[in-house]
């Protein structure tokens, strides 16, 4: 098959089974570049959940784009990219337009009265499994207090507080 | 401003400073286009991340489709993701070809060190006002307890949760419809 179809091929497929966020696509990912196809070594794909770590946007797209460079260039690194998002795009867009149809029938509104409570869940467990490895001294868990209770209390821009911590970090930390 | 525009500048923006995984864009979303934008509302906005764990894929992704889709039809849901997409994309792009041992560079290490902390902070923010327009009672409020415990201890796939949260409470309502339940 040829190398951009099999890359474009091989991501798309990644895209539709990767349920649960960056840290359940990682292990895909390994599975289809490492082990199945050779495109790239071990400690490659260990350097790049480094990297992607450290980088802006979504680990997956950050994975996609890098394996689809060292694999087949600039076009291999776009495909990649379209690649995983399409069948997320394609999905999100039906179930959009079917939910925002269906919002008000009584079934969905059971089942959502159920998944509701289960997604606040879901995303406070994002922030325990980042919260691993974050806190490395009391000036990080002093940086961690500030930004919450300016962000909460005070409504404060997160961009702002991201630029602020990072600079934080550069001074404290270097 | 246009309003195309102003969606993948936002999105571009909001994306741009998403560090350490999707979800840690939840906060940005609710702050930009919840807050400041008012393209969704806050019961949307839980309504969307529910949608968005029980579909496969990038959280970045669902989020800019659903608040695109909402703001500006189909042609709204492409240039979000698009903008979601970019400074990932271009990142990494770079990287690729210049910096390969940036993981390893000092400087860079000393900044994510800083970030780390408030990307935990930030993703607190999204919880608690979430907590507030699911409509979390007494009678749900071991769900989202549970699921933190096996997500977060256990490893637990979000996938089945999504599943068993939404069995529970369609087999909920229809038990309660039959007047088996309170």
């Amino acid at each position: 098959m040829n190398i951009y179809l099999k890359l474009f091929y091989i991501f798309t497929k990644i895209g539709l089974f990767s349920y649960g966020g960056g840290n359940a696509i990682l292990p895909l990912i390994n599975q289809e570049v490492v082990i199945n196809n050779l495109w790239l070594k071990a400690n490659e794909f260990t350097d790049l959940v480094a990297i992607a770590q450290v980088t802006p946007g979504p680990i997956a797209i950050n994975a996609a784009t890098y394996v689809g460079y060292k694999v087949g260039g600039f076009w291999g690194s776009v495909l990649c990219t379209l690649g995983l998002i399409l069948p997320t795009f394609i999905i999100m867009l039906l179930i959009t337009k079917v939910f925002i149809k269906f919002k008000q029938n009584e079934y969905v509104q059971n089942m959502m009265s159920g998944v509701l409570p289960a997604t606040v869940g879901l995303i406070a467990s994002a922030a325990v499994m980042v919260s691993y490895g974050s806190f490395v001294d009391y000036k990080s868990i002093l940086i961690c207090a500030g930004v919450f209770i300016s962000a909460y209390k005070y409504k404060a821009d997160p961009i702002l507080l991201l630029v602020i911590s990072g600079v934080l970090g550069f001074i404290l930390y270097r | 401003m246009n309003i195309l525009v102003d969606l993948f500048v936002t999105f571009l923006k909001i994306s741009t400073f998403t560090v350490g995984g999707g979800p840690a864009m939840l906060p940005l979303i609710e702050k930009y286009a919840v807050y400041n934008k008012k393209w969704i509302s806050k019961e949307e906005f839980v309504d969307m991340v529910a949608l968005s764990q029980s579909i496969p894929g990038p959280i970045a992704v669902d989020a800019a489709v659903y608040i695109g889709y909402k703001t500006a039809g189909i042609a709204g849901s492409i240039v979000a993701v698009f903008g979601a997409v970019l400074s990932g994309f271009l990142a990494l792009l770079i990287i690729a070809v210049y910096f390969t041992n940036i993981n390893q560079n000092k400087n860079v290490e000393a900044v994510f060190m800083g970030m780390r902390p408030a990307v935990v902070a930030l993703l607190a923010v999204p919880v608690l006002s979430m907590w507030k327009h699911s409509k979390i009672n007494k009678k749900t409020i071991a769900i989202p307890i549970v699921t933190v415990i096996l997500v977060a201890f256990f490893n637990v796939n979000a996938v089945y949760i999504i599943i068993a949260s939404a069995l529970g409470g369609l087999i909920y309502g229809l038990l309660h419809k039959r007047g088996k339940l309170l």
